[in-house]
Order: C-alpha cells, then sequence, then structure tokens
C-alpha cells in the first residue's frame, strides 16, 4: 500500500487538480488523472528529504485554513487601512520574536507560509539557538499579543495536526 | 458585450463589485510601495494584493463564466492555489535577501530610502546574529 500510495493525501490531491484543469469528468480523464497521481508521488519520492508529510486530522486542517482565510481577509482591509490613512513615520513596524515548540519541518513549512500569506506578516528566520522564529509584523502594538495569537491559533493546530499519534504534546524532537 | 446584457441582474451586480473591490485592493497594495518609506514595511503593501485583490477578481471570473456558460467553471480555484502557495516562497526569499544585505553594504538599507532615523536601529537590534 504504502509503496504504490506514498501519500494518498497528495494523489487525491493531482487527481482532482487534473480533474479541474481539463474542467470533464469523462472517464479518459478520470485514467489519465489517475496515472498521474500514481506516478508522480512515486517518482518524487526521492526529492523529498523529509518523506512525505503524514496528516494526521483533515477536518484540523480545513479548520486551520478557514481560520486563516478569515485572518487573512480582516488583516488586508487593516493593512489598506493604514496605507491610506496613516504616515510611514507613525506606522510602529518591528521585528518580534516568538519561541517556537514546534519541530517538525512540514509543520514549519505550512506555519511559514500561513503567516506570509497574511498581510501584515512576514516571517524573517528561524534562529538556531534557541528555536525562535524571527517575525516582521507590519504595525505593531502589543508584542505579548502577537506571541500568543501565534502559538495559539497557528502553532497549536499545527503540533496537533502532524505530531499527534505518536507523542502526545509537542514532544518530538526530530 | 451580448453575454453581458444577457446576464441576470444579480449575477451583473455580484461580479461588478468584486471586480472594482479587487481593482481598488491591487491599487491600494500599490499605493503602499509608493507611499511607505522603508523597504521592510514596503514588503507587506503587495500582499494585499496577492490574497485579496486576487481572491476578488478570480470569485468574479468565477461568477461571470459559470453564469454565462451556465455550467459549474471553477478552474480559476487552481490560480489560486498555486499563486497562495508560490508567494509566501517569494515573500520570503526576498526578505531574508534584505536582511543579509544590510551588513554587507555597510550602510543601512532602510537609510538608503529616508527612512527615519529609529528605524534602521530597531531593525538593527532584532536582526539575528
Amino acid at each position: 500500500m504504502s509503496r504504490w500510495f506514498p501519500s494518498p493525501m497528495l494523489s487525491i490531491g493531482l487527481l482532482l487538480t487534473w480533474l479541474t484543469l481539463v474542467q470533464s469528468l469523462e472517464p479518459a480523464h478520470w485514467l489519465l488523472g489517475s496515472v498521474l497521481a500514481i506516478l508522480a508521488p512515486i517518482l518524487a519520492r526521492p526529492l523529498q528529504p523529509h518523506s512525505y508529510a503524514r496528516i494526521a486530522r483533515l477536518p484540523a486542517l480545513f479548520r486551520l485554513l478557514g481560520m486563516s482565510a478569515v485572518e487573512i481577509v480582516r488583516s488586508s482591509f487593516n493593512v489598506a487601512q493604514i496605507i491610506l490613512f496613516r504616515r510611514s513615520e507613525g506606522v510602529n513596524s518591528q521585528f518580534i520574536r516568538i519561541p517556537l515548540d514546534l519541530r517538525s519541518p512540514h509543520g514549519l513549512a505550512l506555519l511559514s507560509c500561513l503567516i506570509n500569506m497574511t498581510p501584515g506578516t512576514v516571517w524573517v528566520d528561524l534562529l538556531p539557538e534557541r528555536h525562535e522564529l524571527l517575525l516582521h509584523v507590519f504595525d505593531l502594538h502589543d508584542e505579548r499579543w502577537w506571541v500568543e495569537t501565534i502559538k495559539a491559533s497557528y502553532e497549536r493546530p499545527i503540533i496537533e495536526l502532524f505530531e499527534a499519534p505518536p507523542s502526545s504534546g509537542q514532544g518530538g524532537k526530530a | 458585450m451580448t453575454e453581458l446584457d444577457a446576464m441576470p441582474w444579480w449575477a451583473a451586480v455580484t461580479v461588478s463589485f468584486l471586480l472594482v473591490l479587487g481593482g481598488l485592493i491591487a491599487l491600494i497594495g500599490t499605493l503602499g510601495l509608493l507611499r511607505l518609506k522603508s523597504f521592510y514595511q514596503r514588503i507587506h503593501g503587495p500582499a494585499i494584493t496577492i490574497t485579496l485583490g486576487t481572491g476578488c477578481i478570480l470569485i468574479a471570473s468565477m461568477v461571470y463564466f459559470t453564469v454565462a456558460q451556465s455550467r459549474l467553471v471553477i478552474h480559476e480555484i487552481l490560480i489560486a492555489v498555486f499563486v497562495l502557495m508560490t508567494a509566501p516562497v517569494v515573500t520570503m526569499l526576498i526578505m531574508r535577501a534584505a536582511v543579509y544585505r544590510t551588513p554587507r553594504t555597510g550602510t543601512e538599507f532602510a537609510a538608503q530610502d529616508d527612512a527615519p532615523k529609529q528605524d534602521p536601529k530597531q531593525d538593527e537590534d532584532a536582526r539575528p546574529t
């Protein structure tokens, strides 16, 4: 099973992408899409240094993405408002540090994408010595609030997504 | 124009509203490049164009073609997915290039752009190393 389907989620995603791309549900396209969905993950497996991600709970992923979508819309309007009505000198742009418990490379990749998608925050670097995230915030009001928000609403769900079944909580120093 | 005339009014209103909103957001994002003074502030401007601006225009496209062709047209979702997967990587790349470039050139990156005095110092404090 795992030899032929190293990543079932990736296979399903590729099949859906193919069907959406050709805009058709004919059997021929199902066949071609399935071939692609089976072959591509097998061929691409050597390119993945950390092997494919295992997502424990799919509903949790969708809940996280939905929450991020709401957050993106909300902060888009905030950033637009700042650009339109505030002077550049008055905007308090700062670097802040956030200590992270998340260790999974896939989880860190997802976290960085979600943070960079949200307007007003840019992931700069992961400081290796104490495993801190260096984050640039467009308009900083309260550093503590940012640390708590990132840890509670982004990091915790991602830890549960990727590291839930084997190690309860946030152990797993991989 | 015949397709647009044949559209029901609610679809026409939705499509126009989303297109105007998406266009405005793209304009505001670009305006950010012009108005914000330091590099680290300017990097946040186009982010709203990428997410909300693209989103509005793609939803408008989905509604328009779904109504005009009387079938479900949703392959614009793929554009959204690929934009949302690649844009964060590019943002991070540009940001890190800026951070690493600053000490090498000797002059503050932000100072070249007539940034306020405290800005380079804050950046200096928070930089790794």
